[in-house]
């Protein structure tokens, strides 16, 4: 069984992964890292979304094996260690940028990338970046308030 | 892949080859990480040109700016395969790859008359792309054979590309058509152009003709007519829920009219 070293959430982890195991596997199985989400299982939906490398990708898609050396950052790892929630998070409290809360993770994961890549994106920038993240709650407007509102908190505390 | 004796698959950004083991479509007996090998995984300068690693990711590609400032067609092209957050991970050489006719990259690619470098047990090979598929799934690699890079030749000035494709959604869909323009100038005379179609037949398809009708002309009307009628000669696409062979045919040479004015304009501001 091939053995992986990653940072995960800036912590150095090892573990034992067979050939097969996904990413999300790792996290959610062997970590306990329940908060990023499997929803389709096919890279669809996003639910699944962590940073690699600081770029968002699916978990669902990717192989333990591949990322041997990787810095993997997931849901759990934006927060402060004061446990004070990251400007986004924040965000999507404050604009109710969800409801039954599944696809939030991979939303958040998706938005902070964003903020980072494209920090003034707009309406229409935010709602195409979006593309690869399903949301079947709140049709996405107050989605993209959230984001609108995290990038700007993220700009403001640089 | 030697060992898996014929049963390897490559691996570079996996975002077809999971699904399509997760799915049960596909079952490998080894699989190939290449996302490790530096020349299949940097983008460098060459000979005026852009020597492309074929894992390199979307996301890495868009993020180039001489080479989106060379290649603009191409690398939004590249761009439109799957979501951001497959960009992330996909690579143009694994798009190539996965030889659906309907993939973005194939038409860009093939218009820029892309050279493919190829390695295999027997040593290495340059392909033209367009000479790569030979069907729906199937590419005309030799096993054992892989893509190494993408080579896109050097950029004149006045030069310009395009890509566009036909999609019922906004985001996130399979071309119904697409299609790639490449031309270059002297003065307002077309004095080079290639055109690839996307999704109309069981492989991308790079149109002498519709070339013929641009070069040496001024993109006058009947010239852009010419060249989309020659697309639509062009076009053997299949009925499917994303269109009929009728309104494939159609869009084909709309779209080259609406790629090659953006060619065009590009063009004139290189």
């Amino acid at each position: 069984m091939p053995q992986v070293s990653m940072t995960v959430n800036g912590r150095p982890i090892k573990a034992d992964v067979e050939g097969r195991t996904l990413l999300v596997q790792l996290l959610r199985e062997k970590l306990g890292l329940t908060g990023t989400h499997v929803g389709c299982d096919t890279s669809q939906c996003g639910a699944c979304v962590v940073h690699v490398d600081g770029k968002s990708a699916k978990s669902c898609t990717l192989l333990a094996a591949q990322l041997d050396g990787a810095n993997i950052t997931t849901i759990e790892g934006l927060a402060g260690a004061d446990g004070k929630l990251h400007p986004m998070q924040e965000a999507f409290r404050d604009n109710h940028g969800l409801q039954c809360g599944f696809c939030t993770p991979g939303m958040v994961m998706s938005a902070v990338d964003l903020a980072k890549t494209n920090p003034n994106a707009s309406e229409h920038e935010i709602r195409e970046w979006l593309e690869g993240n399903i949301c079947r709650c709140t049709g996405y407007h107050n989605i993209v308030k959230s984001i609108q509102a995290g990038a700007a908190a993220m700009q403001a505390a640089k | 892949m030697a060992a898996a004796n014929g049963a390897g698959r490559i691996l570079a950004g996996g975002t077809d080859l999971l699904v399509q083991m997760r799915a049960g479509v596909v079952a490998p007996g080894a699989i190939v990480d290449v996302k490790r090998i530096a020349e299949m995984t940097t983008i460098v300068e060459e000979l005026g040109g852009f020597r492309i690693g074929a894992a390199v990711s979307a996301a890495v590609i868009g993020e180039h700016e001489r080479l989106a400032q060379a290649w603009p067609g191409v690398v939004e092209a590249v761009n439109l395969i799957g979501s951001k957050q497959v960009q992330g991970r996909a690579s143009a050489g694994g798009n190539l790859c996965n030889a659906s006719p309907a993939a973005d990259s194939g038409p860009a690619l093939v218009a820029a008359g892309a050279m493919l470098t190829i390695q295999g047990p027997k040593g290495r090979r340059d392909l033209p792309v367009e000479k790569l598929h030979a069907g729906p799934g199937r590419t005309t690699l030799e096993p054992g054979e892989l893509i190494v890079s993408i080579v896109l030749p050097p950029r004149p000035a006045r030069s310009g590309d395009a890509y566009l494709r036909l999609i019922p959604r906004t985001e996130m869909d399979i071309a119904v058509v697409g299609c790639g323009v490449s031309l270059a100038f002297e003065g307002d005379v077309c004095t080079s152009a290639r055109v690839g179609l996307g999704a109309v037949a069981p492989t991308v398809l790079l149109v002498g003709d519709a070339a013929s009708a641009l070069i040496g002309s001024r993109l006058e009307p009947d010239a852009i007519a010419r060249a989309a009628a020659a697309c639509r000669a062009a076009c053997r696409p299949i009925d499917d829920k994303r269109g009929t062979i009728a309104y494939r045919t159609k869009i084909a040479g709309v779209l080259l009219a609406r790629a090659t004015a953006i060619a065009a304009q590009r063009a004139r501001s290189h």
